[in-house]
C-alpha cells in the first residue's frame, strides 16, 4: 500500500480520476445551486444530465470536435429545462412531479435512442486534446495530473468562478437570492420574480447539460444508457449541504471525486473490494454526511413554492 | 336525491381528468415514435394484442400484483405529504428476503408458515430501510426526497452484494439466488395462471381505502399531511407520524418485492431492477391518492408494460420507451390539473400544501360559480 502511494504514476492516475469524477457533479450542482437559490427545485437534473450527455456524445462522435459537443450538450440542457420554465415558473405547477417527469423522459429517450443507433457498435470518443500549461505542467505528479487537462476542464473551472462571483457580487445574484428567500420583497423592489426565476432555471439547465456533456466527453469518453446513475441526485444533496456557496459546492464535489477515486484505487490493493461496494461508497459517504450535518442543511424558504403576487 | 346529478358530474370529471392525460401522453408518445422513424400505430396495437388477447391478460394481472401494492405504499406516504422516493431499494430488499432466504426456509418449515414469515420479512426489510430518512426528517426536517433516494441506491448495492455473496447459488455461473421450488410458490387462483398475490394486492388496496378514508387514523394522517403544525395543535404526535407513515409505506413496497418473487419471479439475479415504482408514480396521482381508484389505472399500465416488451422488440424500439410515456403522463397530468383547477371543476389530486398557492388565485372565482 505505502509503495503504491509513493508511485508517481499511481498518484497521477488517482488525481486525474478524482477530478474526472468530481467535475460533472460540480457543474450540475452549481446549476442546481442557482436554481434553488432562486426558489426552483430542479429534480430533473438526472434526466437533463443524460440528455446533455447523449447530445454531446452524438455531436462529438459526428464532428470529432469536443468543444462543439460541449456546447450542444449544454444547449440541450437549456432546451430541456424550457419544460420546467413554462410549467413550474410560469404556470406554478408542482416542481417535484415535473422534475421526476423530466428525469423519466430523459432516461427513457436517451436509452432508446442509444440502443437504436449505437447498440451494435458502442463507439468511444477517444481522449480530448490536452491543454498543457507551460512551466506548471512540468511539476512532477501534479503537473501531469492537473496542468495537462483538456481545455474544457479549464473552461468549466472558469465558468464556476464567474458564476460564484456573479452570485455574490452582482445585483443579479442578489435578485436570484431574493427570489428564493422572499420573492415578495423582490417584487416590491421592482424586480420580476418570474423573469429572475426563468433565468435561473435556464442557467441551471445549461449547467446540468454541461455536467452531462463533461461526463460523456471527458470522464468516460462514451455514452451508456443510465450512465448518470444517481449523480444528479447527489448534486441536489451537495447543493443542500453547500447552502448556496459555490466554493463549498466545488469542495464537496471534489470530496465526492476523491471517494470515487479511493474506491477504484482500493481495487488495486490487496483489499480488492467488490465493485458493488465501490459503487455504493459515494452514496454511503453522502448519507453519513447528511446524518452528521443535517442540522446545517438550509434551503431557501421559498424553495419549490410558486410565487403568486398578493397570495398569503 | 337532488345531489345525484352533480355527484355524477363530479365523478365524470374525475374520470375525465384521469383519462385525458393518459390519452395525451399516448398521442405525443406516438408522435415521438413517428419522429424516430417507427410506426406508432403498430406499436400501440401490438401492445394491446400482447397485453390482453388470448391468455396474455393473465400475464398482465401477474404484473399488476406488485405494482398495485407499491402504488398503495406510495399513496400512504404521499397522503402524509412524505415523499418516499426510495421505493427502488425498498422493493429490492423485500424481494431479496424471499429469494435469498426462501429456499432454505421452505426446507425446514411447513409451506404456509414459511410463506407468511417470508412475506412479513419482506415488509420488515422495506420498513427498516425508511428509518434513517424518517429520523432525519423528524429530527432536522431534512428533505426526505433526497435521503430516501440515496438510501435507495445503497439498498440496491446491499442487495447486489448479498446476491453475489452469501445468498449466491454456487451451482450457477451468473450471480443469482437459488430458484424456489414451484411447489413453494404462491398457488394460482383456481382455473387461471394468476397467483394469489394478485388477490392479496386487491385486498390490500381495499383495506387501505377503508383505513385511509373511514378511520380516525386515516383522518389523523390527512391532517398531518395537510399541515404538520396544525396536526401538532390538535394533539397528533407528528414525529411518530413521520416514522409510522414512512414505515408503512416502506413495508408495503418491500412486501410488493416479496410477492413478486414468491408469486412470479421465483429467483433473483444481481442487478435485477424492474423500476416498478417509477412507473407507478403518475397513476398514484391520477387516482387522487385513492387506493381503490388506482386499481383500474394500474391495470391499464400492466397491460401497457406486459404488451410493451414484445411490441417494442417487434417495432424496433426499446422497452425503456415506456419511461417516456410515463413521464409524459406526469406532465400532462399537472397541466390538466392546472386547467381544471382554473375552471374550478372540483377537488384536486395534488397534495394540498403544494397547490395552495396555485389555487389561491382562483379561489374567489370558485366561490362565485359554486353559488
Amino acid at each position: 500500500m505505502s509503495d503504491l502511494l509513493l508511485n508517481p504514476t499511481f498518484l497521477t492516475a488517482f488525481i486525474v480520476a478524482a477530478i474526472a469524477a468530481s467535475m460533472p457533479l460540480m457543474l450540475a450542482a452549481i446549476g442546481e445551486t442557482i436554481g434553488e437559490q432562486a426558489g426552483v427545485l430542479n429534480l430533473g437534473v438526472e434526466g437533463i444530465m443524460l440528455i446533455g450527455a447523449y447530445t454531446a456524445f452524438v455531436t462529438t462522435l459526428s464532428t470529432g470536435n469536443f468543444w462543439v459537443g460541449l456546447l450542444v450538450g449544454s444547449l440541450a440542457g437549456v432546451l430541456s429545462s424550457v419544460v420546467m420554465l413554462v410549467l413550474n415558473v410560469w404556470l406554478g405547477l408542482n416542481q417535484i412531479v415535473i422534475g421526476l417527469a423530466v428525469t423519466l423522459i430523459g432516461e427513457g429517450i436517451t436509452s432508446v435512442l442509444y440502443l437504436q443507433n449505437f447498440a451494435k457498435t458502442s463507439p468511444g470518443l477517444g481522449v480530448a486534446p490536452s491543454f498543457d500549461i507551460p512551466l506548471l505542467s512540468g511539476i512532477p505528479v501534479v503537473g501531469k495530473a492537473v496542468f495537462q487537462q483538456s481545455g474544457i476542464f479549464w473552461f468549466c473551472i472558469l465558468l464556476a468562478v464567474v458564476v460564484a462571483w456573479m452570485l455574490i457580487k452582482t445585483n443579479w445574484g442578489l435578485s436570484i437570492r431574493a427570489a428564493g428567500q422572499k420573492p415578495s420583497s423582490l417584487d416590491a423592489a421592482g424586480g420580476s420574480v418570474t423573469r429572475v426565476r426563468s433565468q435561473a432555471v435556464l442557467i441551471a439547465g445549461a449547467f446540468a447539460g454541461l455536467g452531462g456533456a463533461y461526463l460523456a466527453l471527458i470522464t468516460t469518453s462514451t455514452f451508456t444508457p443510465f450512465m448518470v446513475n444517481g449523480l444528479g441526485y447527489v448534486a441536489i444533496v451537495i447543493t443542500m449541504l453547500s447552502r448556496g456557496r459555490v466554493l463549498w459546492v466545488a469542495l464537496t464535489s471534489l470530496l465526492y471525486g476523491v471517494t470515487v477515486a479511493v474506491g477504484t484505487a482500493l481495487q488495486l490493493t490487496a483489499l480488492s473490494l467488490p465493485a458493488d461496494v465501490i459503487k455504493m461508497l459515494p452514496f454511503i459517504v453522502v448519507m453519513i454526511t447528511l446524518v452528521l450535518f443535517s442540522r446545517t442543511t438550509v434551503v431557501p424558504p421559498a424553495l419549490a413554492a410558486p410565487y403568486t403576487r398578493g397570495a398569503r | 336525491m337532488s345531489e345525484n346529478p352533480s355527484k355524477m358530474a363530479g365523478a365524470m370529471s374525475a374520470v375525465a381528468r384521469a383519462v385525458i392525460p393518459v390519452i395525451l401522453a399516448i398521442v405525443v408518445g406516438g408522435i415521438i415514435i413517428l419522429a424516430m422513424g417507427k410506426d406508432p400505430i403498430t406499436f400501440y396495437v401490438k401492445i394491446f394484442q400482447y397485453g390482453l388477447t388470448g391468455t396474455n391478460w393473465m400475464r398482465s394481472l401477474v404484473l399488476m400484483a406488485p405494482l398495485l401494492v407499491i402504488a398503495v405504499g406510495l399513496i400512504v406516504a404521499f397522503r402524509g405529504q412524505l415523499w418516499n422516493l426510495g421505493y427502488g431499494g425498498q422493493f429490492l430488499l423485500g424481494a431479496v428476503v424471499v429469494s435469498g432466504f426462501g429456499p432454505a426456509l421452505f426446507a425446514v418449515v411447513p409451506g404456509p408458515l414459511a410463506t407468511i414469515v417470508l412475506l412479513l420479512g419482506s415488509a420488515v426489510a422495506g420498513a427498516v430501510w425508511t428509518v434513517v430518512p424518517a429520523l432525519l426528517k423528524a429530527r432536522y426536517g431534512t428533505n426526505e426526497i433526497i435521503t430516501s433516494l440515496v438510501m435507495s441506491f445503497i439498498g440496491a448495492g446491499v442487495v447486489n452484494l448479498l446476491i453475489k455473496g452469501p445468498l449466491k447459488d454456487a451451482s450457477q455461473p451468473i450471480p443469482q439466488t437459488k430458484v424456489l421450488d414451484s411447489a413453494d410458490m404462491l398457488p394460482d387462483i383456481f382455473g387461471t395462471k394468476v397467483h394469489l398475490g394478485f388477490l392479496l394486492a386487491i385486498v390490500i388496496a381495499l383495506v387501505f381505502q377503508f383505513v385511509l378514508s373511514r378511520t380516525s387514523f386515516g383522518l389523523r394522517m390527512d391532517v398531518f399531511g395537510a399541515s404538520a403544525k396544525s396536526a401538532n395543535h390538535v394533539g397528533i404526535n407528528s414525529t411518530g407520524m413521520v416514522f409510522l407513515v414512512f414505515a408503512l409505506s416502506g413495508a408495503l413496497i418491500g412486501l410488493a418485492g416479496g410477492i413478486d418473487v414468491l408469486g412470479h419471479e421465483s429467483y433473483q439475479r444481481a442487478n435485477w431492477d424492474p423500476h416498478y415504482g417509477d412507473a407507478v408514480m403518475p397513476f398514484v396521482f391520477l387516482a387522487r391518492l385513492s387506493p381503490v381508484a388506482v386499481v383500474p389505472l394500474i391495470g391499464f399500465y400492466s397491460v401497457l408494460a406486459t404488451g410493451g416488451i414484445l411490441a417494442a422488440q417487434q417495432t424496433g424500439l426499446n422497452v425503456d420507451f415506456l419511461l417516456v410515456i410515463v413521464g409524459l403522463i406526469l406532465i400532462f397530468m399537472t397541466i390538466t390539473e392546472f386547467v381544471t383547477t382554473r375552471r374550478a371543476l372540483g377537488q384536486s389530486y395534488m397534495p394540498v400544501g403544494l397547490k395552495r398557492s396555485v389555487t389561491g388565485l382562483f379561489d374567489s372565482i370558485t366561490r362565485r360559480s359554486n353559488r
